[in-house]
């Protein structure tokens, strides 16, 4: 049942010029700067060659598009995500899934799930890029590896994220608006706090994104933050499957 | 009772409150197999919500729904794989086409992939939408698009099948086919419509309820409703107003009431016929008789006297 909502998801996005639109942009945005670190990269190798265990292609263009990307897709995601419940709503199709024989845990599962798929179809098309450096070079396996897991875990908070923010919102609009707010927040959170070393800024610099992101792009799997970005999306979904009952129950 | 059909469909003493607002109180009733149930009410009388908790959209601040046997709230999955639900305005996805969506209806409802294709075209069958399974659904003209609905909530062979006025917004030859559609479903099955079309309900409905404000005010078979209605009531026409007092006083007469166009309804008991009563006294009076004639069955007066007053059971 999931399974079935998350390919008419995938299907619905398809379908609409505005997957494939995003898909081209993002392309065209990345390879701009995928380009730009590349010719950094041919620029300081000179250098680099002098240096023992100097920085490899990895570390200057592998990591640094992933972390591009990351910031790309914040902005990206609210406009995929918006429309996920607050469409449905506003067309009066919910009717459909509260009518059949589904439970609201699957129709939110399913609905993430369709968004995760595309995301991760986001993540394989950016790795390309990256990978196509094997032509004349060698990539650090490893470490790209960890950053491409880093970006995953991340959509997949944004998208459950955007998924609850989609629920809560009467309308799409609203609902792209909310949850790039809130994303952006989430990202910034460790930016405000000019003392350093206070408990405040450690809890904002613990919620930040950004600080979690930033050991998968240096190549550390560290479970701590793979849990951070699994307890946000389990949060989120919570709280999405407990929007939808209170849809039911009419309050 | 052996040859009584199956309950198919139970609702026990349903309520539900918005804030404030009393939409539903106290609402029981049951559908059997082979039955058509009308549900009558004015606009906001709680019609929509009554179907949206049966449904099981809505939940109910208090009272019980069962299905096939099976309790909306104990077992939702079992009692909505029983039902069929057609809401006011269908749950379309208007940029797939008929073919994908009723396909996709088919999946949530749980029918096994090799007969999801069987099940499509059986229901497109039914509902006349052979011509147009590769159209998209928003390019549809309202008929078509009501009929995907109608396909959408029947795919699944459901033994319950609710429609929430399902005949609004169309024109008068797709109006008769949706109500043959619907009057075959009957035949098998237990079909709930709500309406506030009249007419509809004296076409197509063996069951009639009306709800008002929230309340059932009237539950009866159509054969019985208009029985009651045809034999009850005389409207009358005088050139010169009449005193509606000495009219009340003729024996059997119950109340009088001024229609449209200085006509006036007389309300009698069912066992006595006051025509000859009117007539002498016109006469008598010299009022002028027009028009005299006992009221054509219709669910009209009824409705409208069960919704305005408050009625005496």
């Amino acid at each position: 049942m999931i399974w079935t909502i998350a390919r008419r998801e995938l299907r619905a996005l398809f379908m609409s010029p505005l997957a494939w639109s995003i898909l081209a942009i993002i392309q065209l945005i990345l390879a701009f700067l995928f380009l730009g670190h590349l010719d950094v990269y041919l620029q300081v190798q000179p250098r680099l060659a002098l240096i023992p265990n100097a920085p490899g292609i990895t570390e200057i263009i592998a990591s640094p598009v992933l972390g591009n990307a990351s910031v790309l897709l914040l902005l990206i995601v609210p406009m995929l995500s918006m429309r996920l419940i607050s469409e449905e709503r506003r067309n009066r199709t919910m009717t459909l899934l509260f009518s059949a024989p589904v439970s609201m845990t699957e129709i939110a599962l399913g609905k993430y799930l369709g968004l995760v798929l595309f995301l991760l179809f986001v993540v394989a098309v950016t790795a390309l890029m990256p990978l196509s450096l094997l032509v004349g070079g060698h990539l650090d396996f490893g470490m790209f590896a960890a950053g491409l897991i880093g970006l995953s875990l991340l959509l997949s908070a944004f998208a459950a994220i955007g998924l609850f923010v989609s629920a809560i919102s009467p309308n799409p609009t609203i609902a792209g608006i909310g949850t790039f707010g809130i994303l952006f927040l989430f990202w910034i959170a460790d930016w405000s706090s000019s003392d350093s070393s206070g408990p405040t800024h450690r809890l904002l610099r613990y919620v930040s994104l950004v600080r979690h992101l930033e050991p998968f792009l240096r190549g550390v799997f560290n479970s701590a933050d793979v849990a951070y970005f699994v307890l946000l999306s389990v949060v989120f979904l919570g709280l999405t499957i407990r929007r939808l009952d209170a849809d039911r129950l009419g309050v | 009772m052996r040859d009584m059909p199956q309950v198919l469909a139970e609702v026990r003493s349903l309520r539900r409150q918005y804030g404030a607002v009393l939409a539903l109180d106290d609402v029981s009733f049951s559908i059997r197999s082979g039955e058509v149930l009308g549900f009558l009410g004015p606009n906001g009388a709680g019609k929509t919500t009554a179907m949206q908790i049966l449904t099981g959209n809505l939940a109910p601040t208090s009272g019980e729904v069962v299905v096939n046997g099976h309790d909306l709230l104990a077992e939702p999955k079992k009692a909505k794989q029983a039902m069929g639900y057609l809401p006011e305005q269908p749950p379309l996805y208007r940029e797939h086409r008929v073919d994908e969506f009723l396909d996709y209806c088919a999946a949530l409802r749980g029918i096994p992939r090799r007969e999801r294709r069987a099940a499509r075209e059986r229901s497109k069958d039914r509902c006349g939408l052979k011509e147009v399974g590769a159209r998209l659904i928003g390019n549809l003209s309202k008929g078509f698009q009501q009929r995907v609905g109608l396909a959408q909530a029947i795919i699944h062979a459901p033994p319950v099948i609710i429609l929430d006025e399902p005949t609004v917004g169309l024109d008068p030859i797709q109006i008769r086919e949706i109500r043959a559609l619907i009057r075959e479903f009957g035949k098998d099955r237990a079909v709930v419509l709500s309406t506030h079309i009249l007419s509809e309900v004296e076409a197509v409905c063996d069951h009639v309820q009306i709800i008002n404000k929230g309340r059932l005010v009237l539950s009866d078979t159509i054969a019985n409703v208009l029985r009651r209605v045809r034999s009850n009531t005389l409207v009358v026409r005088f050139r010169t107003a009449p005193e509606i007092a000495a009219l009340e006083k003729l024996q059997g007469v119950e109340t009088v009431q001024p229609v449209d166009n200085g006509r006036l309804r007389i309300f009698h008991r069912a066992d006595v016929d006051p025509t000859d009563g009117v007539v002498r006294l016109s006469a008598e009076r010299d009022w002028g008789l027009q028009e005299i004639s006992p009221e054509h069955g219709s669910l009209e007066q009824l409705f409208v006297q069960m919704t305005e007053t408050v009625p005496t059971p």
